[in-house]
């Protein structure tokens, strides 16, 4: 009798916490007034959002040249401890990309990691940077894309083993991982570090690649930009971009600016890898936002 | 006797070759090492003057764009099957598997070195010129063919 109440209440408990956790984790919409009284999307500025953010370097075809690096066909496969992603097409065709999008549904994936049918997105596409762009941005991102070629090309879907494939527990992944917090806190910032911070966290997404992981794929805040393992795993590291040991504590602001914009260490070492397209990206911004990069990385705790 | 003298002179010398061969064989991965150190050296002394942070001068500028073509001509010959790893080597995989392609990016950064240095830039806004082609180089390559540590 009190063993099969015992069982009962655990039983009860088990359905409450399986509620709990659905209703807790399931995506959440944005409200749509988030997104009302922008205007007209600023598409000068979009372009700027995007080589921000480097979108094609994820997006356009593999191995696009120069013509082909608006085309957003869906990329490379991407490869990492979870599984192989493939990114998708976001070019404007209405079927196969994202041309029949809303800016609300647009809005939704880039803060909130949640796809047009209401599903979790994987954090492959870093949606946990891009919670901290402003709605004005998304805006004209949002602008700017629609004016790009359509392609039919279906990217493939993700390869993921179990238990990965199953979407609903990103709902938990978001719950530890997802918000819009900054990543550093840095007393007596000016306008200038204060936009270096906002490119650096949100579209730029540098922690993305620079900062190490915890075993559940988030980002180990506490050694933000201190350098990590190769994120397709193999040889090689991504450096350590803070002042502490092995980091880039030697190079002036202006280094810092410069090789965003040449791709020049100050010993005329040269950029190489993934970071090749990341610095021609960098290269398209105005001279004052590399600036303003440099000076957010001068001022976040060395590690 | 004069004759097994000779005979073992040369057997020495052949030997002593044989061992540098082999031991100059056994670093490439020093060797294209260094050779990028001064590649990277003569870029830096061409964009010190591109800045007018150094003076023009025409030997420094000669001597720098003659070292960065000497190196494109024989640097793609120094990965051999053996050499993809060790001695900390930045080399990616890719070099292996695309050999063609990574003569051919060292062939391009040869041809602009070649030309920039057919004309001889004659002053600080021509070097600034002329690096601009010869740099895009370096990421075009690194781009695919080399592993950041």
């Amino acid at each position: 009798m009190k063993l099969r109440s015992l069982a009962t209440a655990a039983l009860l408990a088990g359905v409450v916490g399986i509620g709990a956790f659905a209703w807790i984790t399931a995506p959440a919409r944005s409200a749509s007034e988030s997104w009302q009284g922008l205007g007209e999307p600023d598409i000068a500025n979009g372009e700027r959002v995007f080589s921000e953010g480097g979108c094609a370097s994820c997006h356009a075809a593999p191995g696009a040249g120069e013509e082909n690096r608006l085309v957003l066909a869906g990329g490379a496969p991407l490869k990492s401890p979870f599984g192989t992603f493939h990114p998708p097409n976001i070019s404007s065709d209405p079927e196969a990309g994202i041309g029949a999008w809303t800016l609300q549904e647009f809005g939704d994936a880039m803060l909130g990691g949640v796809g047009r049918r209401g599903e979790h997105l994987y954090p492959s596409f870093p949606y946990a940077s891009y919670a901290r762009m402003t709605p004005r941005d998304i805006n004209d991102l949002y602008g700017y894309l629609r004016t790009l070629s359509a392609s039919d090309n279906v990217a493939p879907p993700h390869d993921l083993p179990f238990p990965f494939n199953l979407r609903p527990l990103l709902g938990a992944w978001k719950f530890l991982y997802l918000n819009d917090a900054p990543r550093v806190t840095l007393a007596g910032a000016d306008a200038k570090i204060e936009r270096g911070q906002y490119l650096v966290e949100g579209p730029g997404h540098c922690g993305e690649c620079h900062t190490p992981r915890t075993t559940l794929g988030g980002l180990e805040t506490a050694q933000w930009l201190a350098g990590a393992p190769n994120p397709e795993g193999g040889p090689g590291r991504v450096p350590n971009i803070t002042a502490g040991e092995g980091g880039i504590g030697g190079w002036s602001a202006g280094d810092i600016a410069s090789y965003l914009e040449t791709g020049f260490t100050p010993d005329y070492d040269s950029v190489g890898g993934a970071m090749v397209a990341v610095q021609k990206n960098m290269a398209r911004l105005p001279a004052a936002d590399r600036e303003a990069i440099a000076a957010y990385l001068k001022a976040i705790p060395a590690h | 006797m004069n004759l097994k003298t000779i005979a073992a002179a040369t057997f020495l010398c052949l030997g002593a070759a044989a061992a540098t061969g082999v031991a100059v064989a056994q670093e490439p991965q020093a060797a294209r090492q260094q050779m990028m150190k001064d590649v990277g050296r003569s870029m830096g002394a061409l964009a010190g003057i591109a800045k007018g942070e150094k003076p023009y001068d025409a030997e420094v500028v000669r001597v720098s764009l003659a070292t960065i073509s000497e190196v494109s001509k024989t640097f793609p010959d120094q990965f051999p099957a053996g050499t993809e790893t060790g001695a900390e080597t930045e080399a990616s995989p890719k070099i292996w598997e695309n050999p063609d392609d990574f003569h051919a990016k060292s062939a391009q950064l040869g041809k602009d070195a070649d030309a920039a240095l057919a004309a001889l830039p004659g002053d600080q806004a021509a070097v600034a010129a002329a690096i601009g082609p010869i740099g895009k180089n370096c990421g075009a390559c690194h781009e695919t063919y080399r592993i950041k540590k």
